[in-house]
């Protein structure tokens, strides 16, 4: 297992229950203290739910430790004040408002500077385009906005929930090296269904299945078995056909592999 | 949808009643309403004072007039529910359906000159086809917006009405049913008590239909739109047919409601066109307790009996020797009622006839520890 | 000639008087998708609280001048006040049960009305003014009562406020952004509720504004006012598009001049119809017009 300190963050048996239904049964995963960490699984297995759980987006029980802070019993906004950087599934970004008031909604008064030197660094567009409202940018432009918001506070994690789903191969590898660069300071859970972004940035992996934790390691490790990377993630058998995941390391290229999402991609 | 509009609660009960009880009690137990509804019968001839509750005699006019208006309004409040609380509907155009019964019977028999009986029928065939064509057109909304439209509809024949277009509606002042073209039996205070049972039939009519609707394999896609629309979407359903039908039959037992209070109070006013009417509606079935079997009745009953008593006990001794700070607000039934209904929304939910159960709850906790 | 702009002035002024009800309940409905059926009560509280001050019950406040617009700002801020002990005490503990907070409105909305015909009666009780306000004013041939005039001005410089504060302030920003995902809002580390306070506080302020003025218009209060204001209120939102505010304006404005000529021209009454069955005709259209943006 990890050889890291203590993980950042703890979950344990958290569980989701929405209306009738129970969408999480019971999920622990850690987030190392260093490097990105993915959440991993099929569709519908839980993900983006664990993620919206841990955040306090839908009620939830369990117990989420935040540098052994307890904070399942906080609001969202008090847990996020605590150092996180959330980009959610889908983006969240205020179509009507311009990219700069999209920005100025992340600044946290009273938590130091806002770090537009770095955003601005690793996203130039996002200056020149700061008075475009943000829903007439393209889909990788917003998800350029969403992941500045979570670099502009100087947090201690980021969650990123699918940053490259439906953008178009070229973007996918500038957001992979973006939140490569990211983890590189901070630590990163990251949900992607993206295998290939998923070997060039993580360390470890958490995967889901009937929202449950069913399997917790290295990354490199469950990627390399193909027979437990079908089983658990319901991925073609990579290793035999000749679209196969490329090396750890090398560019993302999503059109590659068959876990890609068959939405149009966008630029 | 949350636990203040749970339609399970008085069935569920007694289905789980524990499986030690014999069969027959259980089948007998069935049939528990039936002495209430004898006792409802007999009101009329009993001269028992309830005092507080009632000035003078039960049975005296006065009383009987009271009771029969709240027995209109629980199975009016009854019929409402088949809306909001089985179904999911929030509909601020209620009172529009009791309102086409009253004023199209009271209109039939003054301008055309037709007896009550076939008045009667044309009004509440008027009731069916207005609930169906504004019901149609309302429920391509959804959400929010079909509350807003059918408030709208609503208060368009609220002003309407109020106009008076050719003095068939006499505006303002609202017109007397023409005593001529009513039956006998059911004219003038010596007959008080055959209006009565009439407010009582219609009661048992209305909790029976509700009753056998409610259990209907509609009835039960009605819950399952309640519970969550699109999962009976999913099933292969369309929910557009299904609200419908709830929309009419409620529009339907509307409108008789509005012909029994036009024989009951003798005449068509406006105020039973208005929103406050319909909100009053929505006051009495959250009151009680929305999508149960008894809690939109009680909530009825209770709504009219306050609406009309605590006006005059305020004037009592007991409320005249308060300071000002409590006798102000004790004259104003409205905000008793006010206040009462948002109480019940946060610490009752699911209404009044959630009472006895919370209190057994509360007591078995206090027994255990 | 004269007519039509007294027709015109007069819908205006009802139009303005819609706006300082309509541009709260919108914001409301907008950021937190309640809909206030109190809100009308707030604005008979409004209306109240400047009559009580006027008559001559606070000092420093009556019936003239300064003395009527210390009234004026008197009930403005009781309104205030009560509109944000009814978002904390009534809409807050029901927060994420949509349902229950309209109903909660519901029964505030009876109560309040209720309330103050137990204290003042339920007659209409006349509202004192400055005598400079009951004249009119010769414009273009028509003589037009100053409290039309001052009924648009107040409109006005609301409508301005309020885009100031949407645009420029980083509290109008979260209002902005709360009515489009307020989920996201609060994922930013922005504590969404206090935004749920504030247009409380902001429509509560409108509203009994429009209750205060509003009296002039009347010439008199009564418990029911706002409430019988309130549909027509409803049809503006609508129209305008829940939580637009620029919609609320041009909205207000058509609603308010449709009636006037409607009820002037045809029969009176038709106005008050034309635009509940707008409001119907509007939805079913574009049943969209209920997702509106902040403009």
């Amino acid at each position: 297992m990890s050889t890291s300190p203590a993980p950042l963050l703890t979950v344990r048996d958290l569980r989701v229950v929405i209306g009738d239904s129970h969408i999480l049964h019971g999920v622990d995963l850690d987030v190392a203290a260093r490097g990105t960490t993915a959440l991993l699984g099929r569709n519908g297995a839980g993900k983006t739910t664990t993620v919206r759980g841990i955040l306090g987006l839908v009620p939830r029980t369990g117990s989420v430790l935040l540098s052994g802070e307890e904070t399942v019993r906080l609001a969202t906004h008090s847990l996020v004040r605590r150092g996180i950087g959330y980009a959610p599934e889908d983006r969240g970004v205020f179509a009507t408002l311009t990219v700069a008031e999209n920005l100025r909604l992340a600044e946290r008064p009273g938590a130091g500077q806002p770090a537009y030197d770095l955003v601005h660094g690793l996203f130039p567009e996002l200056r020149q385009r700061a008075r475009q409202a943000a829903g007439t940018l393209s889909g990788g432009q917003q998800q350029m906005v969403a992941i500045a918001r979570t670099l502009l506070n100087g947090n201690r994690l980021i969650i990123a929930d699918e940053p490259t789903k439906g953008l178009a191969p070229k973007v996918v590898t500038e957001v992979a090296q973006v939140l490569e660069r990211a983890a590189e300071a901070v630590p990163v859970l990251l949900v992607e269904q993206n295998l290939a972004v998923v070997r060039r940035l993580a360390r470890h992996c958490v995967v889901l299945a009937d929202g449950r934790t069913a399997h917790r390691g290295p990354a490199a490790e469950l990627l390399a078995d193909a027979g437990a990377a079908h089983r658990l993630l319901g991925v073609g058998r990579a290793g035999h056909d000749g679209a196969g995941p490329s090396p750890a390391g090398a560019s993302a290229r999503p059109a590659a592999h068959p876990a890609t999402r068959t939405e149009e991609a966008e630029v | 949808m949350t636990t203040a509009t749970r339609p399970r609660g008085e069935t569920r009960a007694a289905d789980q009643s524990p499986a030690t009880r014999s069969e027959r009690f259980r089948r007998a137990a069935r049939w528990w309403p039936a002495l209430p509804l004898v006792a409802l019968f007999l009101v009329p001839y009993s001269a028992l004072p309830l005092p507080g509750l009632l000035d003078g005699p039960i049975g005296s006019p006065g009383n009987l007039q009271l009771l029969s208006l709240c027995l209109v309004f629980g199975a009016l409040a009854t019929g409402y529910d088949l809306l909001l609380g089985r179904t999911g509907l929030l509909s601020f155009g209620h009172a529009l359906y009791f309102a086409a019964g009253a004023y199209v019977t009271n209109t039939i028999m003054l301008e055309a000159g037709l007896p009550f009986a076939v008045s009667a029928l044309l009004g509440l065939l008027a009731g069916v086809a207005l609930s169906a064509l504004l019901g149609a057109v309302s429920l391509r909304v959804t959400g929010i917006g079909f509350s807003m439209v059918t408030l709208a509809f609503a208060q368009a024949a609220s002003i309407l009405v109020q106009r008076d277009p050719g003095g068939v509606t006499g505006g303002e002042e609202g017109r007397a049913a023409p005593a001529d073209k009513l039956p006998a039996a059911l004219v003038g205070i010596e007959n008080t008590a055959n209006l009565y049972w009439v407010a009582l039939a219609y009661l048992v009519v209305v909790l029976l239909i509700v009753r056998w609707a409610v259990r209907s394999p509609t009835g039960r896609v009605w819950e399952g739109i309640k519970e969550n629309e699109r999962r009976v979407e999913v099933l292969g359903l369309r929910p557009y047919g299904f609200k419908l039908t709830a929309f009419v039959l409620a529009g339907t037992l509307a409108a008789l409601g509005g012909i029994v209070h036009l024989l009951l109070t003798g005449g068509a006013t406006p105020q039973t066109t208005t929103s406050d009417f319909t909100l009053s509606l929505l006051v009495m079935v959250v009151l009680g307790g929305s999508g149960t079997r008894w809690g939109p009745l009680a909530g009825g009953i209770l709504y009219t009996w306050a609406d009309h008593r605590l006006g005059d006990l305020s004037g009592s001794g007991a409320v005249t020797g308060l300071p000002a700070v409590l006798r102000v607000p004790l004259s104003q039934p409205l905000f008793l009622l006010g206040a009462l209904f948002v109480a019940v929304i946060y610490l009752l939910p699911g209404g009044l006839v959630r009472l006895p159960a919370r209190l057994r709850a509360a007591r078995a906790v206090v027994v255990e520890s | 000639m004269s007519t039509v702009v007294l027709l015109t002035l007069t819908g205006l002024g009802l139009g303005a008087l819609y706006f300082l009800v309509a541009s709260g309940l919108s914001l409301i409905f907008g950021l937190m998708d309640v809909l206030n059926f109190a809100h009308g009560a707030l604005m008979s509280i409004g209306a109240y609280g400047t009559w009580w001050a006027a008559s001559g019950h606070l000092p420093g406040a009556g019936p003239g001048g300064a003395a009527f617009a210390l009234a004026v700002v008197f009930g403005t801020a009781v309104g205030t006040v009560a509109a944000v002990l009814l978002e904390l005490a009534v809409i807050r503990p029901l927060y994420a049960r949509p349902r229950e907070q309209i109903l909660a409105t519901v029964g505030v909305g009876l109560a309040v009305p209720a309330l103050l015909s137990a204290i003042w009666g339920a007659d209409a009780r006349p509202f004192p003014g400055p005598a400079a306000l009951s004249g009119t004013a010769g414009l273009l041939g028509a003589e037009v009562p100053f409290n039309r005039l001052v009924l648009i001005a107040a409109a006005l410089v609301v409508l301005a406020a309020l885009r100031l504060f949407l645009s420029r302030t980083r509290h109008g920003l979260v209002v902005r952004a709360g009515v489009e995902d307020r989920a996201m809002v609060t994922a930013l580390g922005i504590d969404v509720r206090k935004a749920f306070t504030l247009v409380f506080a902001i429509g509560g302020a409108a509203a009994a504004l429009g209750g205060a003025i509003g009296g002039l218009y009347f010439g008199s209060v009564d418990p029911e006012q706002g409430t019988s204001l309130l549909i027509f209120a409803f049809v503006v939102v609508v129209m305008g598009g829940m939580g637009s505010l620029a919609g609320a304006a041009l909205a207000s404005v058509a609603v308010g001049l449709v009636q006037q000529f409607a009820n002037y021209y045809t029969t009176a009454g038709l106005g008050d119809l034309a635009v509940v069955v707008l409001l119907a005709a509007l939805l079913l259209v574009r049943p969209r017009g209920l997702t509106g943006r902040l403009a």
